[in-house]
């Protein structure tokens, strides 16, 4: 752990990922947010200062929650599990798990603890689909290493390696409605052909009622 | 707590010589029915109250803390208690806020104790005090704040049974405080914990000076009140700390001596601390809180914290801060009080800070707890729109 995924993720001009700026454009005004993850608090901050959310992060590296609060974020140190359980339902308008999902231990569990507590739940992870990946696998024969994916087989955070299509067909099975989409590719935002060209994807989604 | 030696530099900057000061009331009614008539507060302030008088943060001591948090009194070398958090430009940064600290009533440094004169008798009270709890020692401190003329705390911050008193704060007087900061503390007295404390009143009442708690006209029962401080010494420290500090180095000699003197380096501190304790504390006191701290259950023997926090202010705030090897207040308890906030959806940060050093660890000059405190703090101001001096 302790890895920055950050670096990675493409930004705009300002020099705010575009991910992040996906997630504070859905976000409804005021609303609760719950951002599993949070890491050095720099999305949480933006949502409470853009959005005036009343927000509050988890994050298991120490040194990030010191970080956070210091951003005047709010933050529980310790892991998704522990800190999931306590909230009753429905105490979050959105759950955020940025970057997290690939790395969680109980991908299942994690997401259907974050629908419980959350009405949505914006779910963001590097494509192990894009182009790049698949040619070097293709190509070399090693275990691709790119921009999203930047990490060796023995260092890397990522425990799951999926596609946008593999999430797609995941939250089908799993009964999660996807309400919106977002694509990254390796610079700027893409709407086509996400499964090839993107390097991240992020999903808004929701318990499927029917 | 123990008594620490922390190196000049460590300290940084200081609030210089500080007085203590006392006020008298009429009276404080305690949670056991009595009434204490009348009731002293000692205490003492750095840093300047703002106009609109919001700026004010509340420290609360441990056990064997006192209202010297931080400076020095004239001619002293040692500092306050907690001379590495409180400053210019530290955690509670003495050029922006304006710090109080009391002594908690049943103490022994200048409030109302078994130690003080009872004017009905013109002697000390010894055993006729009345039992005092962490909430009484709470409405005493509010007296002190309203005849501050503080409407609300911007904080109430401590560790220990002074995070214990921060949190009983927040539940007693939500409108009167901003936010709290509960350090190494827990929502009630485990048997563990209540344990550790009966040695300790066990030792001091078997000494034979301390005859029924009346001994102020002579030898007072140090023997008693150094072991009690021993025990309570150890379970501050953690094994890694004790092995790090002392290993099994002999004192004075170099193999061991096959009789009763003694042999190791612990001992010797052990010892040391005791001793030095005794100078500067009284056994009933030591009692009197320990009773004090093994009454405490912040739900009032509810059991139900979540309940406890349901009427409190939306915008209250709370850090709740453990240590790794703090086995006395392990991190567990702090996380009790985390969730049961969480689930009133209340703003509470926590952390559990990897220490070696135990219970004791809040004491000592760290970096990271004090830039935690300052940022809470300066968020906690912000959002309240304090001016900050």
């Amino acid at each position: 752990m302790g890895c920055d995924l950050a670096s990675g993720v493409p930004r705009n001009a300002e020099g705010v990922r575009w991910d992040h700026l996906f997630i504070v454009d859905v976000v409804a005004p005021g609303s609760r947010v719950l951002d599993l993850g949070c890491g050095r608090g720099t999305l949480l901050k933006m949502l409470v200062e853009r959005k005036q959310v009343r927000g509050t992060g988890i994050e298991i590296v120490e040194e990030k929650v010191y970080d956070a609060v210091a951003k005047g974020v709010t933050v529980y140190h310790g892991d998704f599990g522990e800190g999931l359980g306590y909230y009753p339902d429905n105490s979050f308008d959105y759950v955020i798990l940025s970057q997290t999902l690939q790395e969680a231990k109980e991908t299942v569990a994690v997401l259907s603890e974050a629908l419980r507590v959350g009405r949505y739940v914006v779910a963001s992870f590097p494509n192990f689909g894009h182009w790049k990946a698949r040619w070097q696998l293709l190509a070399t024969g090693r275990a691709p290493v790119t921009e999203s994916l930047p990490y060796e087989w023995y260092n890397t955070p990522n425990i799951h390696s999926l596609t946008i299509k593999d999430f797609r067909i995941f939250t089908r099975e799993q009964q999660i409605r996807i309400v919106r989409e977002f694509f990254v590719g390796a610079r700027k935002p893409l709407r086509f052909w996400p499964n090839l060209r993107a390097a991240y994807g992020v999903f808004l989604l929701e318990k499927s009622t029917g | 707590m123990s008594d620490y030696v922390i190196s000049k530099q460590a300290l940084g900057p200081s609030v210089g010589y500080v007085e203590l000061q006392s006020v008298t009331f009429p009276e404080l009614p305690l949670d056991s029915g009595a009434v204490l008539r009348p009731v002293t507060i000692a205490y003492e302030t750095y840093g300047r109250l703002n106009e609109d008088r919001t700026n004010a943060v509340l420290i609360l001591h441990a056990l064997s803390g006192d209202a010297h948090a931080a400076g020095y009194y004239p001619g002293e070398d040692k500092p306050g208690w907690w001379e590495t958090m409180i400053g210019p430009g530290k955690g509670f940064d003495t050029d922006r806020y304006f710090v109080i600290c009391s002594n908690v009533i049943g103490g022994c440094k200048g409030s109302s104790g078994p130690s003080s004169i009872n004017p009905a008798t013109g002697k000390e009270y010894g055993l006729s005090f009345p039992m005092v709890t962490v909430s009484d020692m709470v409405r005493a401190q509010k007296l002190l704040v309203d005849y501050l003329g503080i409407e609300r705390l911007l904080a109430v911050a401590g560790g220990s049974m002074g995070g214990m008193q921060a949190l009983e704060w927040a539940v007693a007087y939500p409108e009167q405080v901003a936010s709290c900061i509960a350090i190494a503390a827990t929502q009630k007295h485990s048997p563990m914990q209540i344990a550790f404390n009966e040695v300790g009143r066990q030792a001091i009442m078997a000494d034979p000076n301390w005859r029924g708690g009346d001994y102020y006209d002579g030898d007072p029962p140090d023997a008693g009140l150094a072991v009690a401080r021993m025990i309570g010494h150890i379970t501050y420290l953690s094994d890694e700390s004790m092995r790090e500090k002392f290993g099994r180095r002999l004192r004075g000699k170099d193999t061991v001596g096959y009789d009763l003197s003694l042999d190791f380096e612990v001992e010797s501190y052990l010892r040391y601390q005791g001793e030095v304790f005794t100078r500067r504390f009284d056994a009933n006191t030591y009692l009197y809180i320990t009773k004090a701290l093994d009454y405490f259950d912040l739900s009032g023997g509810r059991g139900v914290l979540v309940e406890v926090f349901r009427d409190l202010p939306d915008d209250m705030r709370f850090l709740i801060i453990a240590f790794s090897s703090d086995w006395l207040y392990p991190p567990y308890q702090s996380k009790e009080i985390v969730h049961a906030l969480k689930g009133n959806g209340l703003d509470c940060s926590y952390v559990e800070m990897r220490s070696s050093h135990g219970h004791d660890a809040f004491l000592l000059e760290n970096k990271d707890l004090t830039r935690l405190v300052y940022h809470f703090l300066d968020t906690t101001a912000r959002r309240r729109g304090v001016r900050l001096g």
